[in-house]
């Protein structure tokens, strides 16, 4: 973990609500994909945690949805903008026990820490299988970025507007992947665990008060014991998780 | 050259900055990213006699200028805390340090400080009388001036080490509760814990937090901090250790002139890692900027 000062290239809408920023500065703690930064905005006491979409040497990407006041001023800041951002945050996802045919899962805003995921796993030679769901066609976002790594894309929306209807788990039948990893909303998830077969790991998303460690705000029980989400998580191995 | 040493219960502070117990763990965390033998001392997270896991979450809730947290005393006990936590900080940290204990029943308190008043690293005892996330302990024992004699007196009869007695807002008069603190044997006191306080998500309509309310803490809590700390140095001739919304140089020399002899700093732990660091460095140049040459000599300056 460090804080570094970035410099805000671009923040550009991407899909409803769902907007894309580029941040130039030392991205050397991301060393996982997974990974999540926290940053400061003028006016708000808590930083914003963000999952981190993709850094390619010092250019973070960082693929947001607008929900509050906060993300909302965050869509409304300009190029140069100079930002505070707590780098190098969270666990991140294990690409050792992928296998050959990982299969990846995203949900809505879940969606963007797949790709730096899907990325590294390509780098490595695996082959990729993409899920994404999303709540309707004006939602969708990525499809070609994640097809332009090599991976097979396969999308639905809950209300048939685009892809396949229905949730993301309508995409499982007939795949043959040897370790899922999964990031999306928690219905996501029970719909994912209500089905899956294979062993996998889920990245979760909690209210954090410091997103370090410190403050004990976002902890849950697992298998393995108390986990803060924002030091131990956020990926936890589907074998620890209760339910 | 100015003088930022203090003093407390006659263990000495190379400064009077003290992150406050819950915004800084075990110190190990913060230790990742500078070396925190800067700090005058830190008081630990809250321990209890068996392991917690807290409050159900969501536990955390933004306001205008601060926050509001219901992680409910999580810690792994205080057996853990001796095998585990100590020896870890006492790897990062070199310093005495303040031992946060809290509690759901006199016994229970007697019991953690006993079985923490031979920890070497440990200098004085924060005895916590004063958390809001809690139900049938912590605050309960904070709002009336009995509770918190009998309390006060019960830990001082088993322990060596100086007790400060943390006490809540969240009363109708603070003054006759440190009073009683003072009268039953503590050492200091330490105010204010968080005032009890809440938000409400407007999609859901239903409370931001899982177990609704929490302690409410940063900038905009300062004032009645203050405040508090100016009444109670009138009423006590033991130390405060003063604490609200400080993130500043300035609001330590602020807290001190109220009353305080040292200063904890809460939720601006968790919004900048770094805050107790740049605190303690701006420090000088803040009592130049106000022509203060000894910190203690403005203890209590504003009355």
């Amino acid at each position: 973990m460090q804080d570094v000062s970035m410099t805000l290239e671009s923040n550009t809408p991407l899909a409803r609500d769902i907007w894309k920023m580029t941040l130039r500065g030392d991205c050397s703690d991301i060393k996982r994909p997974g990974q999540f930064v926290n940053l400061k905005l003028d006016g708000f006491f808590l930083r914003r945690p963000i999952s981190v979409c993709d850094v390619r040497g010092d250019e973070m990407t960082l693929i947001y949805k607008t929900v509050g006041g906060g993300t909302e001023q965050m869509s409304r800041l300009p190029a140069g903008t100079e930002l505070s951002v707590l780098s190098g945050l969270g666990n991140g996802y294990d690409t050792e026990k992928s296998g050959p045919r990982p299969l990846l899962i995203g949900g809505g805003v879940g969606v963007p820490p797949l790709y730096m995921l899907c990325r590294v796993l390509r780098q490595q030679g695996k082959d990729v299988t993409v899920l994404l769901g999303f709540n309707s066609r004006e939602d969708v976002f990525y499809e070609a970025e994640f097809a332009a790594l090599g991976a097979r894309v396969l999308t639905a929306t809950a209300d048939g507007t685009y892809g396949k209807r229905g949730f993301v788990t309508e995409l499982l039948p007939g795949l043959d992947c040897t370790y899922f990893y999964a990031c999306g909303p928690m219905p996501m998830f029970r719909a994912v665990e209500s089905v899956i077969t294979i062993d996998g790991q889920y990245s979760f998303e909690e209210r954090m008060g410091c997103g370090f460690g410190a403050c004990m705000g976002c902890s849950c029980q697992t298998k393995n014991g108390t986990k803060r989400i924002c030091r131990e998580g956020p990926v936890l191995e589907r074998s620890e998780i209760i339910w | 050259m100015v003088n930022t040493k203090v003093s407390l219960s006659g263990i000495e502070l190379d400064n009077p900055v003290i992150p406050a117990s819950g915004t800084f763990g075990f110190g190990y965390e913060f230790a990742e990213l500078y070396d925190i033998n800067c700090l005058g001392t830190l008081s630990f997270k809250g321990t209890t006699l068996s392991p917690r896991f807290g409050n159900p979450t969501p536990r955390i809730a933004e306001c205008e200028a601060g926050m509001i947290n219901a992680v409910g005393l999580q810690n792994p006990g205080v057996a853990a805390v001796k095998s585990t936590e100590l020896p870890k900080l006492a790897q990062c940290f070199h310093k005495p340090v303040m031992a946060n204990v809290s509690g759901f029943s006199v016994d229970d308190y007697v019991q953690t400080c006993r079985e923490l008043d031979s920890e070497a690293q440990i200098g004085w005892f924060e005895v916590n009388i004063s958390c809001p996330n809690v139900h049938g302990g912590g605050m309960a024992f904070g709002t009336s001036p009995e509770a918190v004699a009998e309390i006060t007196a019960a830990v001082k009869s088993v322990v060596t080490k100086p007790v400060y007695i943390k006490l809540s807002p969240n009363v109708t008069d603070i003054v006759p509760i440190a009073r009683a603190c003072e009268a039953a044997g503590a050492d200091g006191l330490s105010l204010i814990n968080t005032l009890l306080g809440m938000r409400i998500d407007l999609r859901t309509k239903k409370p931001v937090i899982a177990s609704k309310m929490g302690g409410f803490s940063g900038p905009a809590i300062k004032p009645v901090a203050l405040r508090m700390v100016y009444q109670v140095y009138e009423a006590v001739s033991i130390p405060i250790i003063g604490m609200g919304g400080v993130c500043s140089a300035e609001d330590v020399i602020e807290f001190m002139l109220a009353g305080a002899s040292a200063v904890e700093v809460g939720a601006a732990n968790l919004v900048d890692p770094l805050a107790c660091k740049k605190i303690i460095e701006a420090l000088p140049a803040a009592m130049e900027k106000y022509g203060i040459t000894n910190l203690n000599d403005i203890i209590g300056g504003a009355h």
